[in-house]
């Protein structure tokens, strides 16, 4: 059986930080497996501007800011396998996976970092009620047989949800001729990033219909209409406030879930909110060696973070090979205190810490001019003023290693006054 | 002129062409739709039932009873998913108690092994049911099967016996002409054939119309269903029944055969034949009607909603017609066929085909084929058997759908197989892309491609399931255009 040092399970953002990190600090035997024809994973279909901004300081297109990357790899000449799927895993850490080039093969490597990335949310996770015909689909298809095959999907286009995806595509899409006729969030504000409101919505006059979402959608062969509503305190539809559109396609951009099939085989507790692994400070899952970053860990916002958290994955499982990384009994739970959705990671073990925990998490509802407190064991250690924060924008805290002075119990970071 | 013309692609339609395909006669299947089972064989609740609940000497109980018994041995030489899970008929109360008294007394009558489960034995097998729960009726012959595959195996294995399948070809006319039938489509083809069948669900009573029998009324009774994911450790083992009422058998639990559940159906009469949409109102009431006979279930782990309409005769009876048309000598009615319609198929075939020969001369076809060339199935194969059949054909190492593990290698066998997929849910159907939590995200790009390659079609042509049901638009540039 081939032996590996570090294997890397997605050739996208996550994946190709995490390999060139690990390879920098020293680990030379690494394979990265990606199942698509290229590498750069999701970006190579987002080709809007955007990226980069603080990884470079500059703003990119998907391609570009991939490609920066995928240069890097190259000249370290650190192999991948092409349109190759990982079936499974297991404890031992024996990887399984399948290409036509090479079959079914096994290999053993010491230490798995889990970069798949995520799914899109679709039109079963909601269950929109209605006719089953074709035109409903997700902003992500929509894109990919836009910008990657040269297909328009439909002339007449109503978009469910704000995510960024799902703006980004009304604009592109415009752009190619269609009638976007309008967007529909079931929140009372925005899910997407302000400047893709004002970019891709604002700039072209499409509405935003917020606080609504679909009650219907009728075609028998090809979707023709659909109805949407207002709904209450509840997301409840409100019976007389219908408006239908004549549309043929019915974008979905509401919402992405961490793809984290392979961790399942484990029986491992996922994180409910997030969906993805429940990890330590090191970004480690709960079994030893194996772990997760970027978007099938859980759904960043922007790339540039999620190739910080690559970087950190790739350099915690180079400490892991080198018998670096302490697992011990004691350990700090994490949690999301009041006005947070979800945080990560989930906990601490403080021995691991270098000079400061990362803490990722996301507020349940849009604030401005609060202060996010940290709280250990009760005793705030650590007070942070932000003027605005929304739950489409990811907040990021580093806490130095220095405030952590016990070794076990809880840590929160939560509203004031939340 | 065919011997014998059989309307309707659902599964009656094709367990008819399969039964027929045993003699020597010309057959040909029409289809409205661009796959076999598109409609009621397509969305409902994929159990065979075991029997118990219909009312004895009923058409109900003796074809399904049959049917039941002919599904394994069919199932076996077609390469169908089957498997007899068992069902439970569960009593929450005393009145409850009663009925499935009766219901094992019934069973009895119709010749079906039943019994009468006390609460610990009912907890011990199925720990997730309701504490609540006092009796139930286990019926062992109850089974689960893949109805698409069910169907489209038969439709397969007719044509590999040489019946012939004409898809996109809807029924418009039929004119009795002396010793045959003239059989006129939406497309102006004109079929003329000896025997015709009447196997057309939702619609068998616009078909029987078509000759003059005015006889035969169907109303669509529409039933919703939630679609659970498949996970790693199963919630529960048997097909989960309420105790059943006037109104049917109520909102059932049931595992699928590939490890998927459904939670459903609701019942409620619908105008439209095609009507399919689903409600929130109907779905949020199955899922209280199921929380209240099974704890727990992972509701989270939804994947989809659907909606399927039963063909329901306007009778006092509600049974089946399975007879031959009171003024058309040669002319065949299956209609009417609602649940237990799935079970009884291979019985109902059975039947129309004994109708016939009271006055058809059938000779057996002795160059039949029983079997069907099996699927691949690379998930149920060891590691050793993969790496031999990808050495084979290296297309079976391509994953093209991650949430189900389904080689592309797959895919284009069950394109050129006979009753081949033309749609991505025909795809969908026979080999499951597009079937697990990513719902198509990651691979209908994919089967789109792989579809438009093997058919030589454009892939603007290609349709998502009904005529149509197109998934892209226009080319953004033509070759050489910036």
């Amino acid at each position: 059986m081939k032996e590996y040092d570090i294997i890397i399970i997605g050739g996208g953002s996550a994946g190709l930080a995490a390999a060139i990190t690990a390879y920098d600090e020293g680990i030379k035997n690494i394979l990265i497996i990606e199942k698509e024809k290229y590498l750069g994973g999701i970006l190579n279909q987002c080709i809007h501007t955007g990226f980069g901004v603080h990884e470079f300081k500059e703003l990119m297109s998907g391609p570009e800011y991939a490609e920066r990357f995928i240069t890097q790899l190259e000249s370290r000449k650190i192999p991948y396998l092409l349109e190759t799927v990982v079936l499974s895993i297991d404890e031992n850490k024996n990887v399984y996976y399948s290409s036509e080039k090479e079959g079914y093969q096994v290999v053993h490597t010491k230490a798995i970092i889990l970069a798949a990335g995520c799914m899109e949310r679709n039109r079963g996770a909601i269950a929109i009620p209605g006719d089953r015909c074709s035109g409903v689909m997700t902003a992500g298809i929509a894109q990919r047989y836009l910008n990657i095959d040269g297909y328009l999907v439909g002339k007449r286009v109503f978009i469910l949800g704000s995510g960024d995806i799902g703006l980004i595509m009304a604009r592109r899409m415009t752009l190619e001729g269609a009638k976007v006729l309008g967007v529909a969030e079931l929140m009372p504000y925005s899910n997407g990033l302000t400047r893709n409101i004002v970019q891709c919505l604002n700039d072209f006059d499409i509405p935003l219909y917020l606080s609504h979402t679909i009650t219907k959608t009728v075609g028998k062969g090809r979707l023709e209409q659909i109805e949407i509503s207002a709904v209450d305190k509840n997301f409840q539809p409100i019976k007389g406030t219908e408006k239908t559109f004549d549309v043929d396609t019915l974008l979905l951009s509401i919402g992405l879930v961490p793809y984290n099939d392979l961790l399942d085989a484990f029986h491992l507790q996922s994180n409910p909110k997030t969906k993805g692994a429940i990890v330590n400070e090191s970004l480690e899952t709960f079994c030893p060696g194996v772990f997760s970053c970027g978007n099938v860990l859980h759904v960043h916002d922007l790339v540039d973070y999620v190739t910080r958290e690559g970087r950190k994955a790739g350099h915690n499982a180079v400490r892991y090979v080198k018998g670096e990384l302490h697992h011990e009994q004691a350990e700090i739970k994490i949690v999301a205190g009041k006005g947070l959705g979800y945080i990560v990671p989930n906990y601490l073990q403080p021995s691991n810490l270098e000079d400061k925990l990362t803490l990722n998490f996301r507020v349940v509802t849009p604030y401005s001019d609060k202060k996010l407190i940290v709280k250990l064991n009760g005793t705030i250690i650590k007070s942070v003023f932000r003027p605005h924060m929304l739950p489409a924008e990811m907040e990021t805290m580093d806490i130095p290693k220095d405030l952590i002075t016990v070794s076990s119990g809880e840590l929160s970071v939560e509203v004031e006054g939340a | 002129m065919y011997d014998v013309l059989i309307i309707g692609g659902g599964v009656i339609g094709c367990s008819m062409a399969h039964e027929l395909a045993k003699y020597q006669l010309k057959i040909i299947l029409l289809e409205k739709g661009l796959d076999v089972c598109e409609a009621t064989s397509m969305a409902n609740s994929a159990i065979v039932h075991s029997g118990y609940d219909p009312l004895p000497n009923t058409l109900h109980a003796t074809l399904n009873v049959e049917g039941n018994k002919m599904m394994d041995q069919v199932c076996h030489d077609l390469d169908v998913e089957f498997q007899r899970i068992g069902s439970l008929t569960l009593a929450f109360n005393d009145e409850e108690v009663a009925t499935l008294n009766d219901l094992i007394k019934r069973g009895q009558q119709n010749g079906v092994p039943v019994e009468l489960w006390d609460k610990e034995k009912i907890l011990k097998e199925e720990p997730c049911i309701n504490n609540g729960v006092k009796k139930a009726l286990f019926a062992p012959t109850c089974g689960i099967v893949n109805p698409f595959e069910l169907t489209i195996a038969l439709m397969e294995n007719a044509m590999d016996n040489g019946a012939e399948l004409a898809l996109n070809h809807e029924v418009t006319k039929i004119k009795k002409v002396k010793d045959h039938f003239e059989v006129t489509c939406a497309n102006k083809k004109v079929f003329e054939a000896k025997i015709v069948v009447n196997a057309a669900g939702l619609f068998s009573g616009k078909i029987a119309e078509m000759i003059g029998n005015k006889d035969i009324v169907i109303r669509p009774r529409k039933g919703e269903y939630y679609v659970l994911d498949h996970f790693e450790a199963p919630f529960i083992h048997h097909t989960l029944f309420p105790c059943p009422t006037n109104k049917g058998k109520g909102v059932l639990v049931t595992p699928t055969t590939h490890g998927n559940y459904l939670v459903g159906p609701s019942s409620e009469y619908t105008f439209d034949a095609g009507d399919v949409a689903t409600d929130s109102n109907d779905l949020a009431i199955i899922k209280t009607k199921a929380n209240a006979m099974v704890n727990n279930i992972p509701f989270n782990q939804m994947i989809r909603v659907f909606a399927g309409d039963r063909a329901v005769p306007q009778t006092a009876s509600g049974d089946f017609i399975v007879e031959e048309d009171k003024n058309n000598p040669n002319f065949y009615h299956a209609a009417g066929i609602q649940s237990p319609g799935l079970a009884s198929s291979l019985a109902i075939a059975n039947r129309l085909r004994e109708l016939m020969e009271k006055h058809n001369k059938f000779s057996l076809n002795k160059n039949y084929v029983p079997t069907r060339r099996p699927l691949i199935r690379l998930n149920k194969k060891s590691i050793e058997e993969r790496q031999k059949l990808i050495a084979k054909n290296p297309k079976l190492g391509k994953i093209i759908c991650r949430c189900e593990i389904v080689s592309e290698g797959e895919i284009v066998d069950i394109i050129h197989r006979n009753c081949g997929a033309t749609t991505i849910k025909g795809v969908k159907k026979r080999v499951r892309p597009g079937f697990g939590k990513c719902q198509g995200g990651f691979c209908e790009a994919l089967v789109l491609h792989i579809l438009a390659r093997e058919l030589h079609q454009d892939l603007l042509d290609i349709d998502y399931g009904a005529p149509g049901s197109y998934i892209l638009l226009k080319k953004t540039k033509e070759e050489g255009e910036h």
